[in-house]
């Protein structure tokens, strides 16, 4: 398999009047062509900053990106001009985002917004854009879809606008899909329909998936292999069965027991104590130390490296290899 | 349905409104063919001066001895023509400094709102006769002194607009699909935004022919051409012996004007989202 989105020591941080707010911190990673890769975290964790950061849509004016680099297909992303980044977004990368609603534009017909990238980008007719737009419809799973083509966003579901949402970051034929919180938005049943969608669409393009979540049981059924971070630093990666089975990281671990709460005697939650840090003071060394139940007193000295276990599996922790037994 | 027939069934909805649109429409049909149903030279002396309106002549002549019908009739073309150009330039460039200052933000909407702020402080009658005593009064140089005062509270408008558009999810979504930021201004957030612009700036066409007639009236208009402010300007000194000859042509302003503001009304209804839905 081939390396096809390589993200190396990736940082956004934001300059405001109280102090720099460090989003992403050194953050890597990559994803092979054909699997799906997790992107793990809190809100607030940076995970939407990194997947805009890779896409190049970070407002520059906003935010400074001190270090990093982003290699896809053969080229570094941060180096590319503005008018060839726009070849790639779009057409080699689509994106889709959490909120359906919002993300389609309120004045077009649905069909007009798939249409757009492919007159755009692959320069088809207007009638020919139109052809595939009905096509793409049929193909995320949107009934009568020569009639719905005509229609605006109004006049669908939230699912059926993520379906559209789909079709339009898909419609280019993308090597890497990369999906911010994809089914947040929705309904529980209509959510399974749509990470099915994914999955199904990715098996059939042979696309890459970069998917951004929370919810890990999201991450159990769509990926192959998760980055897990906190704070914006990756604290653990590695294969999905790895990371449930033995999760080594004790942010990890805390999150893993917050989720299987139900299946305990009693139906107590089990919560990781205190709060996200504010990214303005970010504690020094291990930023999990001051919440971490197992944290030494030299955790807080330094920035723990990233520790291997097993060839595909890590952790940025201290005692990784006590707490991985 | 189809949508400009959708349109217009919300946009009857407003009785004053669809009312006003036909009275409109009527004064422009006056305006572009009325000339030629009524060929007679608005400044030609036709008969005795002040006439009050009769038979021969059905309202009246000025103190010249000028036909008032003729006038009222060629008048509508100059009127409107300014109202309507001077308000689509306005419009049109207001959009473009509003919708630059707006997306961009920044040092840009910096500096295009403190020219925009430096046009709103000045009185923009003023500021008119000021241009057209400047440059040589002719329908070309009034209509650009109008559009000139009239922009910036499109502008504003449309800068306002941009901003709340700018930062939706569809417009992150559209550059994840690659496209410009002209594009993006263009093709995407223009279409959102023209709502609100279109109704202001068809209000802004009843200003521009009440502030066409106030030039007028000053004396500030092209001396060559007929128009409903010169022809109260001129029946001003005789106000109390022969009040029709000022009144007449006012009271055509008065209707234009009150028929394109309904108008905006009912464009208002028409094209409110919150309202669209029902």
């Amino acid at each position: 398999m081939s390396r096809l989105l390589k993200v190396e020591n990736l940082s956004v941080h934001f300059p405001t009047t109280r102090g720099v707010v460090r989003a992403v911190e050194e953050l890597s990673l990559a994803i092979e062509a054909g699997e799906t890769l997790a992107l793990v975290g809190e809100s607030g964790s940076g995970k939407s900053t990194a997947a805009l950061a890779i896409m190049g849509l970070i407002d520059e004016a906003a935010a400074r990106i001190p270090s990093g680099s982003v290699h896809f297909e053969g080229s570094d992303l941060r180096r590319l001009s503005p008018q060839a980044l726009r070849q790639v977004r779009g057409r080699r990368i689509g994106m889709i985002f959490q909120d359906p609603m919002m993300a389609l534009n309120p004045v077009f017909t649905v069909g007009w917004q798939i249409a757009e990238p492919l007159r755009q980008h692959l320069g088809l007719s207007a009638r020919a854009a139109r052809e595939r737009a009905i096509e793409l419809l049929h193909r995320v799973g949107i009934p009568a879809p020569a009639r719905r083509v005509d229609q605006y966003p109004h006049n669908l579901s939230g699912g059926m606008r993520q379906r559209v949402m789909i079709a339009t970051a898909l419609a280019c034929r993308p090597s890497l899909l990369i999906a911010d919180e994809p089914t947040t938005a929705l309904d529980v049943t209509v959510q399974a329909q749509v990470l099915d969608l994914i999955n199904g669409l990715k098996a059939e393009t042979g696309m890459a998936v970069l998917l951004i979540t929370h919810d890990l049981g999201v991450v159990w059924e769509t990926a192959q292999r998760a980055v897990v971070i906190y704070a914006g630093r990756r604290v653990e990666e590695g294969k999905v069965a790895d990371i449930f089975g033995r999760p080594a990281h004790p942010y990890t671990r805390g999150l893993l027991e917050a989720a299987k709460w139900e299946s305990q005697a009693g139906g107590m939650l089990r919560e990781i104590p205190g709060t996200v840090p504010s990214l303005l003071e970010v504690p020094a060394g291990c930023r999990f130390a001051p919440r971490c139940a197992y944290a030494l007193d030299r955790c807080t000295a330094a920035i723990p490296p990233l520790t291997r276990l097993a060839p595909a599996h890590a952790a940025a922790c201290l005692r990784v290899h006590e707490l991985a037994q | 349905m189809s949508a400009p027939l959708d349109f217009w069934r919300r946009f009857r909805r407003n009785r004053a409104a669809a009312v006003s649109f036909l009275v409109l429409l009527l004064i422009t049909l006056t305006a572009l063919f009325g000339p030629l149903v009524y060929p007679i030279d608005p400044f030609e002396m036709m008969g005795r001066p002040s006439q009050p309106p009769g038979r021969r002549f059905w309202l009246g002549t000025d103190v010249s001895g000028r036909d008032i019908l003729a006038g009222l009739i060629h008048g509508a073309r100059v009127s409107l023509l300014i109202g309507v150009a001077a308000s689509l330039a306005a419009t049109v460039f207001g959009l473009l400094v509003g919708a630059l200052a707006g997306y961009y933000g920044r040092a840009i909407d910096n500096i295009l709102m403190r020219c925009t702020d430096f046009f709103l402080t000045i009185p923009s009658f003023v500021l008119a006769v000021v241009l057209i005593a400047i440059f040589r009064p002719s329908v070309f140089n009034v209509t650009a002194a109008i559009a000139i005062v009239s922009w910036p509270p499109i502008a504003r408008l449309a800068r306002a607009e941009f901003i709340a558009h700018r930062d939706r999810e569809y417009v992150k979504a559209c550059r994840a699909l690659g496209m410009s930021d002209i594009e993006i201004i263009v093709r995407q957030i223009l279409p959102n935004a023209l709502p609100p612009v279109i109704v202001v700036s068809s209000l802004l066409v009843a200003t521009a022919i009440l502030t066409e007639s106030g030039l007028s009236f000053l004396g500030l208009a092209d001396p060559n051409v007929i128009s409903w402010g010169y022809m109260i300007g001129v029946g001003r000194s005789v106000l109390r012996s022969a009040w029709w000859m000022p009144a007449i042509p006012g009271f055509a302003i008065l209707i234009t004007v009150l028929c394109i503001n309904l108008v905006g009304e009912g464009l208002n209804d028409a094209l409110n989202p919150r309202l669209q839905r029902r």
